[in-house]
This record gives C-alpha cells, sequence and structure tokens, in this order.
C-alpha cells in the first residue's frame, strides 16, 4: 500500500483550469458597451424620463419616479455592463450566471427606456401588464412545442395549432354566447391539428419539419374558409364571442407594481401559470417526464427497458395540441373577440423561437416568451410616445434574438437528440 | 427522382396492371390529387348556405340537400377549372384570347411558384430545408424594384440589371442561412424560418421611408418600376410575361446542374449522406452555403417575377404566401425540376381558378391551400392512399420520410 505514492495535487498549476469565457459573457459585456456609448451618447440632455409605478386605482399609490434622461440613461447601462463584468469573475469561478444575466437584462431595458423615451413618461406597471398579457400565446404555444419535441417529434404546427385554437373559442363562444365553453372547446382546435401531426409523423413517418409546413396551410386553409364562408357573412350568430375580463385575486393583486401586473388579469393567464407550473414538474420530477425525455433523447434504451415510444410520442403530440389550442383561445375570447383570418400572425413561430432560446425548457421557454412579449408591448407602447427605433425593429427582436442564439452567440443549443427522427422498430 | 414503378414479377396472384400503376409514384400523386378534390367537394357542399338550408328538412327530402350539394361542388369546380384553362364563355364575345386568358393568368401565377419551387427542390435535394423562400422573395424583390424604379436605363440594360438585383437579394438572404449552417451549424429551418420574419418587417420599415414609398401614397406601396425594367409581354391584354421563360430555363438550368454537373453530383452526395460526402474529400460546408446562396437566388427570380412582372411595384405582401406554396410544389414535384415546373402550373393554375371560384360562386379561395395541403399529406403518406385504395404495396415512394432531428 504505502508503496504507491499519489503525486501531490497542488502540483498542478491551477490557472489552466480556468473555464473559458462563455460567450454569452462575451456577448453581454459587448451589449453592455454598446448600450453605455448608444444610450449616452444618443439621450438628449436637459430631458427628464418618468417612470409611473402605478395603474391609478390601486390603494397603495407609489409616486412617480422622474430621473434625468441622460445622466440615467448613462447610469443603468454601466450598473449593466457591471453586471455582465461580474458575469465574467462569476464564470472564472463556474458559479451560476443566471443572476447576473437576469440584473444586465433589467438594467440593459432601464437605460434603453431612459433613451428612448427621454422627454416622456412611461408605465412601467401597465407596460408589464400588456406585456404579460401578449406572452400568454407565446407560452402556451411553446408549452406545445416543448411537449412535442421533448418527447422526439418536431412541431413546427405550432401556428396552427394556435390558429385552430382561437378558431373553435371563437365559434363555440359565440354560438353558445358563453366565454367558458369557448375556453373549453379551444384545445379540441388544436387537438385536431395535433392528430394529424402525430398520425402522419408516427404512423406515416413524414418528414416532421413538411408535416409542420403544410399543417399550417392546412389550418389558414380551413380557417380562412370557413371564416369566409360562415363567420363573416353571420358575425351576429358565429362570430361575436364574450371576451373575459380581468379577476383580480384578493390580497396577491393589492402588492404594489407586482400586485397588477401578475394577479390582477383574466382567467386564461392564470392558466397559463398553472401548466407552466405542472409541465415543468411533470417534465423533471415524475416518472412520466423521465420517461418522455428518455423517449425523446434515446428511443432505443428507452424501448429497451419497456416504454412504449410511439405511444408515448403520440399521446405527447396530442397533448401539445391541446396545450396550444388552449393558447389559441387568448386571441379570441381573452383578446380581440372576434375571429380574423390569419390572425394568429407568426405568434406561432415566435412561440417555436422561444422553444429554442429557452433551450427546450418550460422556464426557459417562459422566460424567452415573456421576453419577447416584453419587446412586442414596448414597441406598440414606444410607438406611440414616439421612439427613435422603428417599430419594425422592435417587432424583429424575437427573431433577430432566435437568429443569433441559434448560430451559437449565446452558447450551444441542443435539441433533444432523437428530435425529428421517427422511431422505428427494427 | 428515380423511383420507379416496378411491376412484380412473381408467381402469386398479380394485381391487375392498372392497380400497379396506380401504386407507383404518378399514380399515388395522381390518386393523391382526387383524394384532396374529394376532401375539398365535402368542405364546399357543407359550408353552402343553400345545402344548410335543406339539411333543415335532410329527413324529410334528403335528395334536396343531396342534389344542392352536387350542385355546389360542381359549380365551384367548374368555376376553378374555367378559372384555370379556358373561359368557353368568352369565346364568342373575345375571342380566342379572350376565352384563353385563364390559362395566361394559370401561367402568370405560376412563374414565381415555379422559380421559388426550384429553389426549395434544390436545397432538398442537396439535404437543406429551404424553408426561407418567402424571404428571399422579399430580398430579391427590394433590390429588383429598387433598380426598377430607381434607373432610368435603356431596356437592354435595365431589366438585366434589376433581374440581377433579384438574384444577388435573394442569394444574400439564402447565403446567411447557409453561412450560419456551413459556419455554426445551426439547423436551416430554424434560420431561414426567422429570416422570413425578419424579411417581413424590413420590407414593412423600407416602405416607410421616402426612397421607397410612392410620391403622394400613404400606404406601403412603392413607386411603379420603370417600363424599361420590366418582362415583356406576349400579348397586350395577358399579364403573362417573359418570367415564365426565365423560370423555364432556370428549371432546365437546375436540371442540368444537378444531373449533369460536378457541383450537382456533390450537391447530391451531401443530400443522401453528408458524412459520407465528407470521406470522400467533398467540402461540405462549401456545400451548404453554395446551395443556399443559388437557391436564394432561385427565390429571388420570383421575387422578380412579382415585382417587373406580375406586380409592377412593391408592397408589403409582395411574396403572398409563394415562398411556403413553393414548399408545397416542390414536393408535389418530388424536388424534380420539371417536376416543379408541373406542379407550379397546377397550383398557379388553383390559385388562378380560385379567385374566378370566388368571385363566380362566392366558395372563398382560401379552398384551394386546404386542396394544396391536403395533396402534400397524402403523397407524403403512401401507404395511407394505397390502403384507401386498396392498392398493392410496390415499395418504392419512400420520398419525404428521410426525417434528420434538428441536431443533424
Amino acid at each position: 500500500m504505502s508503496a504507491v505514492v499519489a503525486p501531490a495535487p497542488e502540483v498542478l498549476p491551477e490557472v489552466h483550469i480556468v473555464p473559458p469565457t462563455p460567450r454569452l459573457v462575451k456577448v453581454l459585456i459587448g451589449l453592455g458597451v454598446v448600450a453605455l456609448v448608444v444610450f449616452g451618447l444618443l439621450t438628449p440632455s436637459g430631458e427628464d424620463v418618468t417612470f409611473q409605478l402605478t395603474l391609478g386605482d390601486e390603494a397603495l399609490a407609489l409616486p412617480d419616479v422622474t430621473l434625468p434622461a441622460k445622466i440615467s440613461a448613462i447610469v443603468f447601462s454601466a450598473i449593466a455592463l457591471a453586471a455582465a463584468v461580474g458575469a465574467l469573475f462569476a464564470s472564472r469561478k463556474a458559479k451560476p450566471l443566471w443572476p447576473y444575466a437576469t440584473g444586465f437584462g433589467v438594467f440593459f431595458v432601464l437605460g434603453f427606456l431612459a433613451w428612448a423615451v427621454a422627454g416622456n413618461t412611461i408605465n412601467l406597471v401597465g407596460l408589464l401588464q400588456g406585456s404579460l398579457l401578449l406572452a400568454v400565446p407565446l407560452v402556451f404555444g411553446s408549452m406545445s412545442g416543448i411537449l412535442c419535441e421533448r418527447a422526439g417529434v418536431i412541431n413546427l404546427a405550432i401556428e396552427g395549432q394556435l390558429l385552430t385554437g382561437a378558431f373553435v373559442a371563437a365559434v363555440v363562444a359565440s354560438l353558445t354566447q358563453n366565454a367558458y365553453l369557448g375556453l373549453i372547446a379551444a384545445p379540441l382546435g388544436g387537438l385536431f391539428i395535433g392528430l394529424l401531426l402525430a398520425i402522419f409523423a408516427i404512423k406515416y413517418w413524414v418528414d416532421q419539419v413538411i408535416l409542420g409546413v403544410v399543417l399550417n396551410v392546412l389550418a389558414v386553409g380551413l380557417t380562412s374558409f370557413f371564416y369566409g364562408r360562415l363567420l363573416a357573412p353571420n358575425q351576429e350568430t358565429w362570430n361575436s364571442p364574450p371576451t373575459f375580463s380581468p379577476v383580480p385575486i384578493p390580497v396577491l393583486s393589492d402588492i404594489p407594481i407586482i400586485g397588477p401586473i401578475l394577479f390582477n388579469q383574466n382567467i386564461v393567464v392564470y392558466l397559463m401559470y398553472i401548466v407552466v407550473i405542472v409541465i415543468n414538474i411533470a417534465l423533471f420530477r415524475t416518472k412520466w417526464g423521465l420517461r418522455v425525455r428518455a423517449v425523446g433523447e434515446h428511443p432505443t434504451a428507452a424501448d429497451t427497458v419497456g416504454i412504449k415510444v410511439n405511444s408515448v410520442r403520440f399521446r405527447n403530440v396530442l397533448l401539445g395540441g391541446l396545450v396550444a389550442g388552449l393558447g389559441g383561445a387568448f386571441f379570441t375570447v381573452a383578446s380581440v373577440g372576434a375571429f380574423g383570418k390569419e390572425m394568429t400572425a407568426g405568434k406561432g413561430f415566435i412561440a417555436l423561437a422561444a422553444v429554442i432560446f429557452g433551450r427546450w425548457k418550460p422556464l426557459g421557454a417562459l422566460g424567452a416568451a415573456l421576453f419577447f412579449g416584453f419587446a412586442d408591448n414596448l414597441q406598440s407602447v414606444l410607438s406611440i410616445i414616439g421612439t427613435p427605433i422603428p417599430s419594425e425593429f422592435m417587432l424583429m427582436t424575437p427573431y433577430l434574438a432566435t437568429l443569433l442564439a441559434v448560430a451559437g452567440l449565446v452558447g450551444k443549443v441542443r435539441a433533444p437528440a432523437a428530435d425529428g427522427i421517427p422511431y422505428k422498430k427494427s | 427522382m428515380s423511383e420507379t414503378t416496378t411491376a412484380t414479377t412473381g408467381t402469386e396472384k398479380q394485381p391487375s396492371k392498372v392497380r400497379t400503376a396506380l401504386s407507383g409514384t404518378a399514380g399515388i400523386t395522381f390518386l393523391s390529387i382526387v383524394m384532396a378534390l374529394v376532401i375539398g367537394a365535402f368542405f364546399i357542399a357543407f359550408s353552402d348556405p343553400t345545402v344548410q338550408e335543406t339539411t333543415g328538412y335532410f329527413f324529410a327530402a334528403p335528395l334536396e340537400t343531396i342534389s344542392a350539394a352536387w350542385t355546389a361542388v360542381m359549380e365551384a369546380y367548374k368555376a376553378l377549372l374555367t378559372g384555370m384553362i379556358f373561359d368557353p364563355a368568352k369565346l364568342s364575345t373575345e375571342g380566342l384570347i379572350g376565352a384563353l386568358k385563364p390559362l395566361s393568368e394559370t401561367i402568370t401565377m405560376a412563374t414565381p411558384l415555379i422559380l421559388a419551387g426550384l429553389s426549395v427542390a434544390l436545397a432538398f435535394r442537396a439535404g437543406l430545408f429551404n424553408i426561407g423562400a418567402e424571404g428571399q422573395i422579399i430580398l430579391g424583390a427590394i433590390f429588383a424594384s429598387y433598380i426598377g424604379f430607381a434607373f432610368d436605363l435603356p431596356w437592354i440594360i435595365h431589366l438585366p440589371f434589376a433581374v440581377l438585383g433579384a438574384i444577388v437579394g435573394g442569394a444574400v438572404w439564402g447565403g446567411i442561412a447557409g453561412f450560419l449552417k456551413a459556419k455554426t451549424g445551426a439547423h436551416e429551418v430554424i434560420t431561414t424560418i426567422m429570416l422570413n420574419w425578419i424579411a417581413i418587417y424590413l420590407v414593412a420599415w423600407l416602405l416607410t421611408k421616402p426612397a421607397f414609398l410612392r410620391e403622394g401614397r400613404q400606404d406601403p406601396i412603392s413607386p411603379p418600376v420603370n417600363p424599361s425594367a420590366e418582362y415583356p409581354t406576349f400579348i397586350d391584354d395577358w399579364r403573362m410575361h417573359a418570367g415564365i421563360l426565365v423560370a423555364l430555363l432556370c428549371a432546365a438550368g437546375v436540371a442540368w446542374l444537378l444531373d449533369k454537373s460536378t457541383l450537382g453530383f456533390q450537391f447530391r452526395a451531401v443530400g443522401s449522406n453528408a458524412s459520407a460526402a465528407r470521406t470522400a474529400g467533398m467540402n461540405v460546408s462549401r456545400m451548404y452555403l453554395l446551395v443556399m446562396l443559388i437557391a436564394g437566388g432561385l427565390a429571388g427570380l420570383a421575387g422578380s417575377a412579382q415585382v417587373l412582372g406580375t406586380e409592377k411595384s412593391l408592397t408589403g405582401g409582395v411574396s403572398a404566401g409563394i415562398g411556403f406554396d413553393a414548399i408545397t410544389v416542390a414536393l408535389l414535384g418530388r424536388a424534380n425540376p420539371w417536376g416543379v415546373v408541373a406542379a407550379g402550373l397546377l397550383f398557379g393554375g388553383l390559385r388562378a381558378g380560385g379567385l374566378n371560384m370566388q368571385t363566380q360562386t362566392g366558395t372563398p379561395i382560401d379552398i384551394v391551400l386546404v386542396i394544396q395541403a391536403l395533396i402534400v399529406l397524402f403523397i407524403a403518406a403512401p401507404p395511407l392512399v394505397r390502403s384507401v385504395f386498396r392498392l398493392p404495396e410496390t415499395g418504392g415512394a419512400g420520398f419525404m420520410q428521410t426525417a434528420k432531428g434538428w441536431n443533424a
């Protein structure tokens, strides 16, 4: 025993095991510098920016915050840059980066707002409340994507599922004059597309990218056809659904700032909280989730231990259809009220972007969807008060961000290993 | 593609020749179209107001419902067909030119579909999904229209210049996806989808700028392109333009490229097995970039057909869903250049005929989308079609089932 002398471990030079700086950190630092320069230089001096922190009907009224625009733009950008540098040190010590990244995001946005809103007033609570609302279909859509793709079936048909969900919700709610029945029926619309996706992908092994594209065309065709034939000529009976109004949750909705944002919303938003929490727990904390992930990562191994790969996939694709259909209800019974041709307008693809941006994780996709919803709402708010950035560029944000994400700018993005590959038992 | 109908040569009970033929590639395509039209007919019948009225007393007079449904379907499809090819009613009043106008419209609609379809098909043969034809069409249209209205040149220079601009615009947009795929491995389906939406907002933004906005107009429309940059037309009354010649030329070019050239061989090698191609010494990354550049250029040409031929100015809706229809065109044409031409003509005809159907019978043109989607669904699943018609299994037609994952 004593003959074997282990070499002293402290001989190893420490410097060589410093992990390489992650791309994300480099990107954050770069963005921080850009923010400091752009927001700092471009913000006109002598202007003030006012942030309102209440909607006006809260029990506890917070005062408006008025700041000199140029100085606050510089300060906020500098704090963001400091957070990015903090992330650099955290990465050296292999500590989690997300607190720094979050801090970076918050102050980057504040710096941006100080620049973009200079000389004006913006209601932060209203901005965030609207952002959450706009994120709802994105969140439901991305949950559908995650349910399918975690089990190994690519779902490019989210757009179509949202659209059919919106359509069915509008029709059922109009015919019954009951928004709740519309909400209950909406998942069936998504289920229809999900069923086709499941049958053709799993039974007939049709390429799933082709399928997604074709099913979107089918959904647009069917809903537009029936819209033109039934809904448009008889708006009264077929296309005048009642809508949900916000339901404040007692106590919680009285919390300053976050109360009105999170807990004074309509029932679809509350359903969204439940769906995200349930999916996240189910996927990572239950036997069911373990099986789903096994099927998506290594179907052969899953099969060997007795998991019926294609049944799991079939069920998950149907489940995904239900969830996306529920999200579709948002468009009709929770916001606009009436169905319109192609009213989802690319939201399904932003949801897909959120899946990828969130790295196939429910909470990641939630974060991405909230960010995309924020960009969307900020765009419409800024277009009212006049903005230095064209609204079209703000609308591009989700797509540009995803393009950069898949290009590896924020680290490697990896889908479930068997995503998109049909399982054929040999 | 190389799948041919293989007649079974066994001693066992042989299916009839017709059934064997129907079970082959061409037969499946034909039957898929028939099935899609039949399902489309059901939708037309069910949504027809007269049919709905008669279903109120269906059990009292079932035949009335059936005959109303039959009339609705026949009228819709008749209008579709006359809007596609030939309108005999116009023969006496407007002569042959008027009666054949539907055919010219079909070709007009088919022109960008064929070009964009070739783009998707070429990428497909190299193992890439070009979902981004929509964005590439927009970029091509932006370049072509700008050159078209901002310059004043003699025809012989102006038109080729504008067309070249369209190719460059589309190639740049396709090239971004190809570059990202080659350099970072980013999946082209995701990047092209994102690039589509970026292009949509890009053109919307450009059309708010003085450089692109038509004088005296607030709505997003560019100045009309100068006549010297327009594709020449053949007959005054028809919109059909020389873009179709470009499309046919491109089909021949792509066919030559794929079947006869070394580059095309490399494309196909990468498409059938990228690792094997890499082992054989091919530069797969370079192939990805080249394929997407060429595919983007083809889709850009589709944009030129829109702005230099059919629409004559740039609008936010210039791509008109052609990029997505192009995917169905490429699939129906089985990624074969001449197949794409045929499929483009069929779907162009459906677009043209659908408009006629909408104005004449009130059947929304959107049913055409349903029919297109169903056709592709069915040809993608030959076993389904075979089981519906109880056809013998002939193997083959395994196209579109070569799925690759996101990480491929």
